[in-house]
């Protein structure tokens, strides 16, 4: 993963001044990167709380919220009852309060029972208060499979929520991303479901700045340039497709490689303006194929871009099946293979 | 709070409260809680070795695992958590099937056709809605047929009592006076959280109240007094005299699962004093004071507990690998056509994969947690 210097830098104008706060890089992993993030913010503003089941002591069970119990004590890093439902409804209000409640979610498969708060209030509550209540509030999940773990541990549920109005939804593929991103999340005046991929929690390292900076949510990175095909994913799955772009490389085709990281809103303009340009499109995703991410996107393309199109958009998913145990998830995940030739049946066309 | 205690820590039984077992059940148990804690041991062995998935121990738990299915006929239903080795060996569920299970292969949670014991649930608290469910089905078919009604069993600990589910759950039983035995597994930690955040009730067996049902606290490490409770609430259940919410209190020695470490969130004397409380070692003792048991017995048992645990291991790791296509089969009964035409696309894809040597090496992959 090569440094993310293309990323878009907005102004930030700290209340007080961070003592964490320094001009140094360190390279950082996803779990630290979202822990600097959370930090920092608590540093700097007073209402930000972060809630959830084992985030105190215990450091949440990636540890990302590791050591913030200890600097900022149990009234701010709060560990709730086992209730998921609970600890969303009660987000809500605290955020309509007018604190910055930063709810932890510990798996994927536990995101179900937040549905009615989320649905119901969290994206409404805004619009039947016509102004008047307002939810900024932070759902943080982990995302996504290929991590050998039990059942309901391996989900990749973006679309319900990015299908949900007034929600928007948030996925860094990269430490850099992932600081930038939680720091946004927070400051939003909406409720944002922030997913940390898993498979790459500590497996993708990269420098990140001490410094406060935020990547601003709905815009998506070029992660990788290229002439033939626009490639589209987020998350994890944004590494398989650099690996299949580099594969492909040797063949000379030259991938561009679009890593989303805001679902929702989509960052339509990128998406056109590369399509534009290659005239092919490749979705990947982990989630299910119908209804899905992939499909949005796809709709998008064809309604707004088709004359520029070469061929269909074809999207590599999961199957419209339950996420399988994990002796079989590697054949369920779309892989390097899998990505490579969906990239040739656009180029076949 | 009605609070019932049979056995003492050391082995000594409350003579107002003998025991209402035959002295070849009483070994019946010890033998399955004692090969229950060697299979425990051995599972956390073996996912140390790269040989299983993560695992869910039980270890400290074997009273309210092994006795309450005791009390069950295999009519009746078993529903259980994901913390289950020894209440499905009681059940007859084989180890070789845990293991196969938690080493990633839904054939291992497969049901038998003649069997009523329910995979496990992994998400908390989400089985009570559907095994209170399968209780009213149970209750409406003694109704239809004039007979006396199979029981449902339906295990959580005592983190799932702060769940939604629980509530409506044993809301509907109540209401419905469902032939349902809520056995809850206060094993006093829901990962990292002590049980004083679930709940500022001093126990969870009084919410039984609230839904007009019967309640009561045990000591979850004596097996008699899980015994005698869970008992007298299948009685109940099945004469039709409704829900009974039975809170065993015992504690988990290990660690939440094998991806935990509980040394990060309670102390070792914690532990040390619990240790002192383990379920088998009070029931060997009262075998002993009983001459019940003798310690050529117990070698005996020990060397047949390995046998028991060994050859199942064997059995799991021969099984062989499941199909890849599989996955798709149990979607619909009928399957529709994007699952179909995706099924179909998997078969090729692997096919022309093992065809081809130039075939792209798999993403690395991450770690659990």
């Amino acid at each position: 993963m090569k440094d993310p210097v293309l990323v878009k830098e907005s102004a930030v104008h700290p209340k007080k001044t961070s003592p964490v706060e320094s001009s140094s890089t360190k390279d950082l992993n996803l779990v630290q990167a979202v822990n600097l993030g959370l930090r920092q913010e608590m540093q700097r503003d007073d209402r930000v709380i972060v809630l959830g089941e084992d985030v105190g002591v215990n450091g949440g069970v990636f540890r990302v919220t590791e050591g913030l119990q200890k600097e900022f004590g149990e009234s701010r890093v709060v560990d709730t009852p086992l209730a998921e439902l609970g600890i969303v409804g009660a987000s809500i209000g605290l955020a309509m309060y007018g604190l910055r409640p930063v709810a932890e979610i510990q798996f994927d498969g536990f995101l179900p029972p937040i549905f009615d708060q989320i649905i119901s209030h969290a994206g409404r509550m805004r619009s039947r208060s016509l102004g008047r209540f307002t939810v900024p509030m932070v759902v943080r999940s982990p995302h996504g499979g290929l991590v050998h773990a039990p059942e309901h541990h391996s989900e990749s549920p973006e679309a319900y929520f990015a299908h949900t109005p007034g929600i928007k939804v948030v996925i860094p593929s990269n430490p850099y991303d992932a600081k930038g991103l939680i720091v946004s999340a927070i400051r939003d005046p909406d409720p944002v479901i922030f997913f940390e991929p898993k498979r790459i929690y500590r497996s993708v390292k990269a420098p990140v700045p001490q410094r406060e900076y935020t990547v601003p949510i709905g815009q998506a990175q070029v992660v990788r340039p290229g002439k033939e095909v626009t490639l589209i994913a987020w998350g994890a799955m944004v590494h398989t497709c650099l690996q299949a772009a580099a594969y492909l490389s040797e063949e000379h085709v030259e991938v561009e490689v679009v890593d989303l990281r805001t679902l929702a809103p989509l960052d339509l303009e990128t998406i056109l303006e590369s399509v534009s340009r290659t005239g092919r499109a490749v979705i990947a995703q982990e989630a299910p194929r119908t209804c899905s991410l992939g499909s949005e996107i796809s709709a998008l393309i064809h309604e707004r871009a088709l004359l520029k199109l070469q061929a269909p958009v074809v999207r590599v998913t999961g199957y419209d099946v339950p996420t399988p145990l994990y002796k079989l998830e590697k054949y369920y995940f779309p892989d390097v293979d899998r990505v490579v030739r969906g990239i040739r049946e656009t180029l076949k066309f | 709070m009605e609070r019932l205690e049979v056995l003492d820590c050391e082995g000594r039984c409350d003579p107002a409260l003998k025991p209402q077992l035959r002295p070849d059940q009483i070994r019946e148990i010890y033998r399955l809680m004692v090969t229950s804690r060697r299979f425990d041991e051995k599972a956390f062995r073996l996912q140390r070795q790269g040989r299983l998935g993560t695992y869910a121990p039980i270890s400290g738990q074997e009273a309210s695992q092994v006795a309450p299915p005791y009390c069950l006929q295999k009519s009746d239903w078993m529903v259980p958590t994901y913390r289950s080795a020894g209440a499905y060996y009681t059940r007859g569920v084989p180890f070789k099937n845990i293991l196969i299970y938690w080493g990633g292969d839904a054939r291992g949670a497969r049901v038998a056709p003649d069997q009523r014991d329910l995979f496990p649930t992994i998400c908390i608290a989400t089985q009570i809605p559907f095994a209170v469910g399968l209780a009213w089905g149970a209750k409406l078919k003694a109704q239809k047929e004039k007979k006396t009604s199979e029981v449902v069993l339906c295990y959580f600990g005592d983190g799932a009592t702060s769940k939604a589910d629980f509530h409506e759950g044993l809301n509907f039983a109540g209401v419905f006076r469902l032939p349902i035995i809520f056995v809850c597994e206060n094993n006093q930690w829901a990962i990292s959280l002590p049980r004083s955040r679930q709940t500022a009730a001093p126990t969870f067996s009084q919410r039984a109240f609230s839904y007009g049902m019967e309640g009561i606290q045990v000591d979850g490490n004596d097996v008699f007094a899980v015994h005698r409770a869970t008992q007298a609430a299948v009685e109940r259940a099945r004469a039709g005299k409704g829900p009974t919410l039975v809170e065993c209190e015992t504690y988990r020695l290990g660690d939440h699962t094998t991806a935990d470490d509980a040394s990060r969130y309670r102390s070792a004397e914690e532990v040390a004093r619990w240790q002192k409380l383990d379920p088998i070692v009070r029931l060997k003792k009262y075998m002993l004071q009983e001459r019940l048991w003798s310690e050529a017995e117990e070698t005996k048992l020990s060397s047949e507990a390995d046998l028991v645990v060994e050859a199942a291991v064997e059995e799991a790791e021969a099984f062989a690998a499941p199909n890849p296509v599989s996955f798709f089969d149990h979607t619909f009964a009928e399957l529709p056509w994007n699952v179909l035409e995706q099924r179909k696309a998997l078969e090729e894809y692997l096919k022309e994969k093992d065809s081809r040597k130039d075939t792209v090496i798999l993403d690395k992959e991450g770690r659990f947690p």
